[in-house]
């Protein structure tokens, strides 16, 4: 088993969250993992991403080779894009379709939604709208992990104990917010 | 044990309070903060005692970090690669007053420059100080290095240099801990003269340390963390220094076909070196850096066996490694790969939402670059640098750390009017006092903005060793109290702090002025924390 996943978004959006419950999820599971983070300047406010490797063999390389990323799990479209050249041929892109608008010239909206449409394995869904519904638009990250569960490869359950690991320090509502914004995720990419 | 998930960077900070660490010495910089975050919030630490609170700056870390050696007790300092040039002068002689106590000096590369002015490589420190070097592949060796390092340092009585690289340094995977090794007992030197380097002691100290490189290299024969893998085809030999192994493996995952030499300690281990080069057609040098053992492989007559490398433009001189990139420097096809669609624009980092120095900015804009046009503002390192884009357009450089205040005074000298040097609190008690002392000397015409946001922001909201002090700071080294001026960046007090920079320039002489107002971040954290707003 071999997953390459990039997580994409702008700092600040919790893409190390939705790392840290994977990698949880993962090691759990016995299985290897790597996963190269940005720190340092582009946190503020610029595109951030992840590199998280997972298989069940040790893994050498901490980056994700260009041409072989089995997913992109983005919490922003146009950062989503930002990484298509690392997808493999039958690789996943999976996006929240919200823009988060924090530079002057940013694309028309339907002009980038067109391109996410364009790749052949691609779910789309407005993570935030999810969230919102469910008491917490910053549960958000937590709904993209949901409609990625079903191609990772880890049973739900194991995300799920990545959940209560991850948010345990921040109380009980928390972490039930965050399970039903994995099992709503899951419930959206069905569609 | 079960492994613990750990950065790189993390890995060596555990590494190191596993073998008896009784010291951390550092200033932030990205990539090896983590190191220093790791300890100070580690419960080993606190139980332990650990000395771990942040220095003002890498220098006067790294002459700590001697002292503890000196005293008996393991130590590190941590720096990123430019702090190394702050801290070279007590680098350069550690080598010769050599350590006492285990001494381990880590820095962290940024190739690439992803938070950086610049990507020099420190391993070409170790080799001018003639110290061994520690390079580690993954996070499991970066945790194996420190002990190992300590080891080595007191063996050879001499500091040893760990170094990373950012994609180590920030990347997480499973470490297997050792048992925890104690502390060592405090004590002063058996030779009372080991650290006086007056030149007659220094003249002997040298020339030992030069007979010392044979035990180096021995060292580094037998270390574990250099490797020979044999190969069956022998067209090619591949010599692999740090992560460069990581994807050059990764490009094999059935096996490489070819001999490596695996790289983790330096000096470089002759023997394997010598087999592969003697046994190999030609080599493939798979360095994160510059071109550092390439260098030393050709030689200046380069009349030996074919090498390949960043020298030659098998792989660029500039920037880091990854897969695709070795990919090609071994002759294999690219993978597939789809293009970057049109439709994608650049996303550069920003001030936050609501960051005070937006609104010190805006201020000087409108006292400054409105009035006098570009040109006029000496910037430094910090999140403050970002007031280079738009919509502030407000800075003119960005050197080195303190360097806002010292060019402000050369180009004053030039006749450049109004100087004005832009610097954040936890910069100026870096670097910014002495050329404060510098301005009030020489009676230069500066005015200097003291952005105070009560913290090291960019690196993460480390405490900074001048909170709270700055006005006595400045009072005491000599600029006159009416010329001292706090202001509150705040849009609100945008026309009044506009007019306080407007009567700083008139002065002539060293004005201070200083936008205090806590970076969004500490405050937020403070009102969550429930502590004051």
């Amino acid at each position: 088993m071999k997953k390459d996943i990039i997580l994409a978004g702008v700092g600040g959006q919790g893409i190390l969250s939705i790392a840290a419950i994977i990698g949880y999820a993962a090691v759990e599971n016995g299985l290897y993992l790597k996963q190269a983070e940005v720190h340092g300047m582009s946190q503020r406010g610029g595109d951030v991403q992840s590199h998280l490797r997972i298989s069940s063999k040790p893994i050498y390389s901490d980056l994700i080779a260009e041409g072989s990323a089995d997913m992109i799990l983005s919490v922003e479209p146009l950062e989503a894009l930002r990484y298509v050249p690392y997808l493999s041929e039958e690789g996943w892109l999976i996006t929240n379709s919200n823009p988060f608008k924090n530079i002057p010239n940013y694309p028309d909206v339907d002009k980038v939604h067109e391109e996410v449409g364009k790749l052949g394995n691609n779910i789309m869904i407005d993570s935030e709208a999810i969230a919102k519904e469910l008491g917490n638009v910053r549960a958000s990250n937590i709904v993209m992990l949901g409609a990625a569960s079903a191609f990772l490869d880890i049973p739900m359950e194991k995300l799920e104990d990545g959940i209560k690991f991850i948010f345990g320090k921040k109380g009980e509502e928390v972490v039930n917010l965050n399970l039903e914004a994995l099992r709503a995720g899951r419930k959206a990419s069905n569609k | 044990m079960q492994k613990m998930m750990l950065l790189g960077d993390e890995a060596f900070a555990q590494g190191v309070l596993d073998a008896g660490l009784s010291g951390f010495y550092g200033y932030p910089g990205t990539p090896s903060t983590e190191i220093g975050e790791y300890i100070q919030r580690s419960p080993q630490a606190k139980q332990r005692d650990v000395k771990r609170l942040w220095h003002a700056n890498e220098k006067t870390a790294m002459e700590a970090a001697i002292g503890m050696s000196y005293a008996g007790k393991r130590a590190i300092v941590t720096m990123k690669h430019v702090g190394l040039n702050v801290a070279a002068d007590p680098f350069m002689n550690s080598a010769l007053t050599g350590a006492s106590g285990g001494l381990i000096v880590a820095v962290a590369d940024d190739p690439s420059m992803h938070s950086s002015q610049n990507e020099q490589d420190s391993r070409f420190y170790s080799k001018f100080a003639m110290i061994p070097a520690l390079e580690p592949s993954n996070q499991q060796e970066a945790y194996d290095m420190a002990k190992h390092g300590f080891e080595l340092s007191e063996k050879f009585h001499l500091p040893v240099m760990f170094r990373v690289t950012t994609r180590l340094a920030h990347s997480r995977a499973g470490v297997s801990r050792h048992e925890e090794v104690a502390e060592n007992e405090m004590s002063k030197p058996t030779d009372p003269n080991q650290f006086m380097l007056l030149p007659a002691f220094a003249r002997k100290k040298y020339k030992h340390h030069l007979e010392m490189q044979e035990e180096m290299v021995k060292a580094s024969e037998e270390s574990p963390f250099n490797s020979y893998f044999d190969g069956a085809d022998k067209s090619l030999g591949i010599i692999a220094c740090g992560l460069g192994y990581n994807y050059l493996m990764e490009n094999y995952p059935d096996g490489c076909p070819y001999p490596i030499v695996k790289i983790g300690q330096y000096p470089l281990p002759r023997k394997m070196i010598e087999k592969i080069t003697s046994e190999c057609d030609e080599i493939l040098m798979v360095e994160e850096g510059m071109p550092l053992v390439e260098e030393q492989l050709r030689g200046f007559l380069n009349n030996g066996i074919r090498i390949k490398g960043r020298m030659d433009g098998t792989l660029s001189w500039d920037g880091e490694l990854n897969p695709a990139k070795v990919r090609a420097a071994l002759g294999m096809p690219a993978l597939p790969s789809k293009p970057m669609p049109e439709v994608m624009v650049g996303r550069p980092p920003a001030l936050c939402v609501g960051c005070p120095h937006a609104d010190s900015y805006k201020a000087l804009r409108a006292a400054v670059v409105d009035k006098y046009g570009q040109g006029h503002i000496f910037s430094d390192i910090g999140c403050y640098t970002l007031g280079f884009m738009p919509p502030y357009k407000a800075i003119n450089s960005c050197v080195d750390m303190g360097a806002s205040i010292t060019m402000a005074i050369g180009a004053a000298d030039a006749g450049l009017f109004p100087a004005i040097a832009v610097i954040g609190d936890s910069t100026f008690g870096h670097s910014g006092i002495t050329g404060l002392l510098d301005a009030i000397y020489k009676q230069a015409n500066v005015v200097i903005v003291i952005l105070d946001n009560d913290t090291t922001a960019m690196t993460g909201m480390q405490d900074s060793s001048v909170t709270g002090r700055l006005e006595r700071i400045c009072e005491g080294i000599g600029v006159e109290k009416d010329h001292i001026r706090v202001i509150n960046p705040l849009s609100r007090m945008h026309d009044e702090n506009v007019k306080v920079i407007e009567e700083e320039i008139a002065y002539e002489g060293v004005s201070v002025i200083i936008p205090r107002r806590p970076c969004i971040h500490v405050y937020s954290k403070k009102k969550r924390s429930g502590g004051e707003e």
